[in-house]
C-alpha cells in the first residue's frame, strides 16, 4: 500500500457521487442538523470535523436511512433517492462503519462478513456455499492486510481487526462510498496507521470515503477536503484540506460566544479535599490531580479520552489497576461504589436510564435509595413517613415537575429524571460529587436549574468534578479545567479570561500550548 | 400556585385510577370470585372444615412461595425450593433416627434449608454465573439426588409428636397451628420487604442492578441473602409437610417449584424483577389451592386440573400485559403523549 500523493485531489467530477442538499433533522427539543449541504466526489476522502454533539453521527444516520431527515434531499450519482434503511444503502453501494460495530460476537469472521447476503450454491435459494465464502473472505482479508483466521470468533478480535474486517466486508460488496465514524477512536497507534494506510489505498482505487473524526492530525494525513460541523450547522464552506491550518479548523469547531446562562456563584475555594495520584486503569494511565472544597473541576476530552473510565474508577464503580486516592488527607481504598460513598464520593453516571434510575420504581424509592440507612429507626425499621417527607422536600427544592412522588421514574422527562438522580445524591451528603455529563439530553431551562443545584452544593462546601463534552458548559461552570486525550491527562488550566475554547481544544486533541 | 394546578391536571381521571386499583387487586378479586362460584354450585365447599383444610394443605406451599417471591423480586428465580425442602426433611430424618432432641432436629431442618440456599447464593455470586436459573436447576437435581441416595428411595413414617406438632396439631381441634406459622412468616416477610433497608434493596436490585450497585448497594450480598432466606423457608415448609404427613419421604416437595412460581406470578410479580408483593403471593397460592380443591369436589380429574392451572398462569399474565398497554396501537400511544404534552 504505497501512498501516492499525486493522486490526491485530481478527481473532482461534475457529478458528485453523493450530494446532500439542505439536510435538516429535528429531535424533540433539539435541532440536530440545520440545513447541511455537502458533496462527496468519486475517489475523495471527505473529512467531517466537529465536537461531540455537533451532529456528525446524526448526519451519517440520515444518509444511510437510520434516521429520516425532516428536510432536504440526497442525491446519489446525481439522482435523488431516499434509502429505506442501512441494508438499502448497502445495496446501493454505501457502507457505514459505526463506532459500535453491529456484529454477532459468537459467530466467526466469515459468518459475520456474509451475514444477510450469503453466497448461495448455484440454483438453490437457501443453501450456503461455504467454500466460496471462505475463498472470498480470505481474499478480501488479505486485501485489507488483516492477518486473522477466518474461523476466529468475532468477539476474540481487537477493535482494529474488527474495523479492518468491516472494511473488507464493504469492499467485498463493492461499496463505492464507505462512511467511517471515528474509526480510530479506540485503537492503538499501530492499528491507527494500518487503518489510515488502508483509507489511502481505497481512495487510490476510486472508493470515496466520508471520514468522521475529531483528530486533526489524521484528517490532515488522509483527507482531501474538510467540512466543519457545529451545533448541527455547517461552518463556512467545504475546504481543500491543504489550504487550511489546524488553528483555523479549531476556531471553526469551537467559535461561539458564551451566553449568560450560567448562574453566578461566589468563588469560595477552601482547603484541599481530594488528591488523586497516578490513577491507572484499563483505558487511562497515570492521571493525577487535586481538588478543593467549594471548587468545580471540569474535565474535558473527546471520545476515547478515558474521562468516564477514570471517574468510574475513582468512585469505585470500576476496578483500577493502580494509584492512590486521598480524601481529607486519608488514603482510601475504594473497591466498590458502596465503599466510594462511604469515603464521601458520589458518582452521577452519564446514562441515567441505564445506571442512574430504577425506571419501574417511583420517585420516593429512587430518591431515597442511596440513603435508606438514614431513615432507619433504632429497631432497624424504615420510617416511611420521614422518608417520604424528606424525599418530597428535596424534590420540591430541586423543582421536580410534576411533583408526583408516587409516579414511576420512567414517566418523567429527561430533565426531571436527571433531577431525581441529583436528589438521590444530594441526600447522600457527599464531600465530592462527580457529575458525568450532568446536562446530557436535558432542555435549556432544566440545565440552568441543574447548574444552580451544583452551585448550592459548592456553597455548602462540597467539591465537584464535572465531566462534560460541551465546551460552553465547561467554561461557563468550571473553576479549573483539566483535559484528557487518549487516556492521558494533557493539561490543566485555571479558568480565567486567558482560557479560551481554542486552548482547551488544542490540549484535548493532543496538541501543545 | 401554577405548580399545583399542573399537578392536578396531570393526575389520572377517577375511573382510570379505579381501574388501576381494581387491576392491582385482581388476584384478590379472582380469589373471591372462585370462592363464590364454588360455594354456589357445591354444598361441601364453603364449610369451615373445608376452608381450614385448604389452608392447612396449602401451608407448606405458602412458605415455599415466599422463597420464590424473593428470588423473583431480584430478577432471578429459585428452582431448587422443592428439592431443598426434600433434602432438609431427609436430613432432619437422619437426626431423628440418631435420637437427637426433637427440638434440635427441627432447628437442623430449618438451618439445612438455609444452608442449601446459601450454597445457591454463593455458587451464583462467587461463580459469576449468568443467571440463577442455571445454579438452581443444577442444585434442584443435586439436592433431590442426595435425598434418594440417603433414603435409598424409601419413606419413613411415624414421627415424634414434638416434630409433628407444627404441621398437624389443631388448637381446640379446629385451628391448625400451621396457619399461624404461615401467618407469622408472611408478616415478617411483609415487614422486611416494605419496612427495612434490606427489603428495599431487594426491590432495587431487581429493578436495575447497575443503578442499585452504583447507589452503594452490595448487590452480591443481597442476592446471597435472598437465596439463603429462600432456603430457610423451604426448610420450614419441610417441617410443616413432615408434620402433616407424619412421615419423611424422599420425593417431598417434588415439582413444587412450578406451582410456587405460578402463585407468585399470578400474584402480580414481574418476572423481570423489581415488582411483586407478599399479599399478592399469598393470594396466588390460595387461588391455586382453592381452585384445585373446588375442582376436586366437582370431580374434575387431576389431569384436567393441570391443564386448567396452566391456562390460569397464562391468563393472569396476559391480563397484566393488557393492563400495561401491551395491545395499544402506537397511534393511540402517540395521541396520549401529545395530550400529556399539551397539558404540560
Amino acid at each position: 500500500m504505497q501512498d501516492n500523493e499525486s493522486v490526491v485531489g485530481i478527481v473532482s467530477p461534475e457529478v458528485p457521487l453523493l450530494e446532500l442538499r439542505g439536510i435538516s433533522k429535528q429531535f424533540p427539543g433539539v435541532r440536530a442538523l440545520d440545513n447541511v449541504s455537502i458533496k462527496v466526489g468519486k475517489g475523495q476522502v471527505h473529512v467531517i470535523l466537529g465536537e461531540n454533539g455537533a451532529g456528525k453521527s446524526t448526519l451519517i444516520k440520515c444518509i444511510i436511512g437510520v434516521e429520516k431527515a425532516n428536510d432536504g434531499q440526497l442525491l446519489w450519482n446525481g439522482k435523488e433517492i431516499v434509502f429505506k434503511d442501512i441494508k438499502d444503502a448497502y445495496a446501493h453501494g454505501i457502507a457505514a462503519i459505526y463506532q459500535e460495530l453491529s456484529n454477532v460476537g459468537c459467530l466467526s469472521v466469515v459468518e459475520n462478513m456474509f451475514m444477510g447476503h450469503e453466497i448461495l450454491v448455484k440454483n438453490t435459494k437457501n443453501i450456503v456455499d461455504w467454500k466460496a465464502q471462505r475463498i472470498r473472505a480470505r481474499h478480501y482479508l488479505s486485501e485489507v492486510g488483516c492477518d486473522v483466521d477466518i474461523n476466529t470468533k468475532f468477539e476474540a478480535l481487537s477493535m482494529g481487526q474488527k474495523q479492518l474486517i468491516e472494511i473488507a466486508r464493504a469492499m467485498e460488496r463493492g461499496a463505492q462510498l464507505i462512511i467511517m465514524d471515528e474509526p480510530t477512536a479506540s485503537l492503538s497507534r499501530f492499528e491507527i496507521d494500518q487503518i489510515l494506510d488502508l483509507m489511502k489505498h481505497l481512495r487510490n482505487n476510486g472508493v470515496s470515503i466520508i471520514f468522521i473524526t475529531h483528530k486533526l492530525d489524521e484528517a490532515k494525513l488522509v483527507g482531501d477536503v474538510v467540512t466543519v460541523l457545529k451545533d448541527g450547522k455547517k461552518i463556512g464552506e467545504t475546504m481543500d484540506i491543504k489550504d487550511v491550518t489546524e488553528k483555523q479548523i479549531i476556531s471553526m469547531m469551537v467559535g461561539r460566544t458564551l451566553k449568560e446562562k450560567y448562574p453566578t456563584r461566589e468563588h469560595k475555594i477552601r482547603e484541599k479535599i481530594l488528591d488523586v495520584e497516578h490513577l491507572t486503569g484499563l483505558k487511562f494511565t497515570d492521571v493525577s490531580f487535586s481538588l478543593n472544597r467549594g471548587e468545580l473541576l471540569g474535565i474535558f476530552g473527546l471520545i476515547g479520552a478515558g474521562r468516564t473510565e477514570m471517574a468510574r474508577a475513582l468512585a469505585g464503580a470500576d476496578e483500577k489497576a493502580g494509584g492512590k486516592i486521598i480524601v481529607d488527607g486519608v488514603e482510601k481504598h475504594i473497591t466498590s461504589p458502596k465503599n466510594g460513598i462511604k469515603s464521601g464520593i458520589a458518582y452521577l453516571t452519564e446514562n441515567r436510564k441505564e445506571e442512574g434510575l430504577i425506571l419501574i420504581h417511583d420517585v420516593v424509592e429512587n430518591v431515597s435509595l442511596a440513603s435508606l440507612k438514614s431513615f432507619e429507626s433504632k429497631m432497624k425499621a424504615l420510617n416511611l413517613k420521614k422518608r417520604s417527607k424528606i424525599s418530597t422536600d428535596i424534590c420540591k427544592k430541586l423543582n421536580l415537575r410534576p411533583l408526583l412522588m408516587k409516579r414511576n421514574a420512567m414517566d418523567f422527562s429527561g430533565g426531571n429524571q436527571q433531577k431525581i438522580v441529583l436528589a438521590k445524591w444530594v441526600l447522600v451528603n457527599a464531600k465530592i460529587y462527580i457529575f458525568d455529563e450532568p446536562t446530557k439530553g436535558v432542555d435549556v431551562g432544566a440545565k440552568t436549574e441543574i447548574y444552580t443545584i451544583m452551585n448550592n452544593l459548592l456553597a455548602n462546601g462540597a467539591a465537584i468534578i464535572m465531566i462534560t463534552s460541551e465546551m460552553e458548559e465547561l467554561l461557563g461552570m468550571s473553576d479549573r479545567v483539566m483535559t484528557m486525550y487518549q487516556g492521558h491527562k494533557t493539561g490543566e488550566l485555571v479558568n480565567d479570561e486567558s482560557t479560551t475554547e481554542e486552548k482547551v481544544m488544542t490540549l484535548a486533541t493532543g496538541g501543545k500550548l | 400556585m401554577s405548580n399545583q394546578t399542573d399537578n392536578v391536571r396531570i393526575q389520572k381521571p377517577f375511573y382510570k385510577v379505579l381501574f388501576s386499583k381494581f387491576a392491582e387487586a385482581g388476584p384478590l378479586i379472582a380469589l373471591l370470585l372462585v370462592v363464590i362460584i364454588f360455594a354456589s354450585i357445591t354444598d361441601s365447599f364453603l364449610t369451615t372444615r373445608n376452608m381450614l383444610s385448604i389452608l392447612k394443605q396449602s401451608s407448606a406451599q405458602c412458605l415455599v412461595a415466599l422463597g420464590i417471591l424473593l428470588a423473583i423480586l431480584t430478577g432471578g428465580n429459585d428452582l431448587s425450593v422443592g428439592s431443598t425442602l426434600g433434602l432438609s426433611m431427609v436430613i432432619m430424618g437422619l437426626t431423628i433416627h440418631a435420637g437427637w432432641n426433637p427440638y434440635l432436629s427441627m432447628l437442623v431442618c430449618a438451618l439445612t434449608g438455609a444452608f442449601l440456599g446459601l450454597c445457591n447464593g454463593l455458587i451464583f455470586t462467587k461463580g459469576k454465573l449468568p443467571h440463577p436459573y442455571i445454579v438452581t436447576l443444577g442444585t434442584l437435581n443435586i439436592y433431590r439426588g442426595l435425598c434418594l441416595i440417603i433414603t435409598h428411595g424409601t419413606p419413613v413414617s411415624g414421627m415424634p409428636s414434638t416434630i409433628t406438632f407444627l404441621g398437624s396439631y389443631s388448637i381446640e381441634k379446629i385451628f391448625p397451628v400451621c396457619i399461624f406459622v404461615v401467618l407469622l412468616f408472611y408478616i415478617i416477610w411483609w415487614f422486611m420487604l416494605t419496612r427495612t433497608t434490606f427489603g428495599r434493596h431487594i426491590y432495587a436490585v431487581g429493578g436495575n442492578p447497575a443503578a442499585a450497585r452504583l447507589a452503594g448497594i452490595n448487590v452480591n450480598w443481597v442476592l446471597t441473602a435472598v437465596y439463603t432466606l429462600s432456603g430457610l423457608v423451604s426448610g420450614m415448609a419441610a417441617l410443616l409437610l413432615c408434620g402433616r404427613t407424619n412421615s419423611i419421604f424422599p420425593t417431598a416437595g417434588q415439582t413444587w417449584e412450578t406451582n410456587a412460581i405460578a402463585a407468585v406470578i399470578i400474584g402480580g410479580a414481574s418476572f423481570s424483577g423489581g415488582r411483586g408483593s407478599v399479599l399478592g403471593t399469598l393470594t396466588g397460592v390460595l387461588l391455586i389451592q382453592t381452585t384445585t380443591n373446588g375442582l376436586n369436589i366437582l370431580g374434575m380429574s387431576s389431569d384436567w386440573q393441570t391443564v386448567f392451572l396452566g391456562s390460569m398462569i397464562i391468563l393472569s399474565v396476559f391480563i397484566d400485559v393488557i393492563r400495561n398497554g401491551g395491545f395499544k396501537s402506537v397511534k393511540s400511544l402517540v395521541k396520549n403523549n401529545n395530550k400529556a404534552d399539551v397539558k404540560k
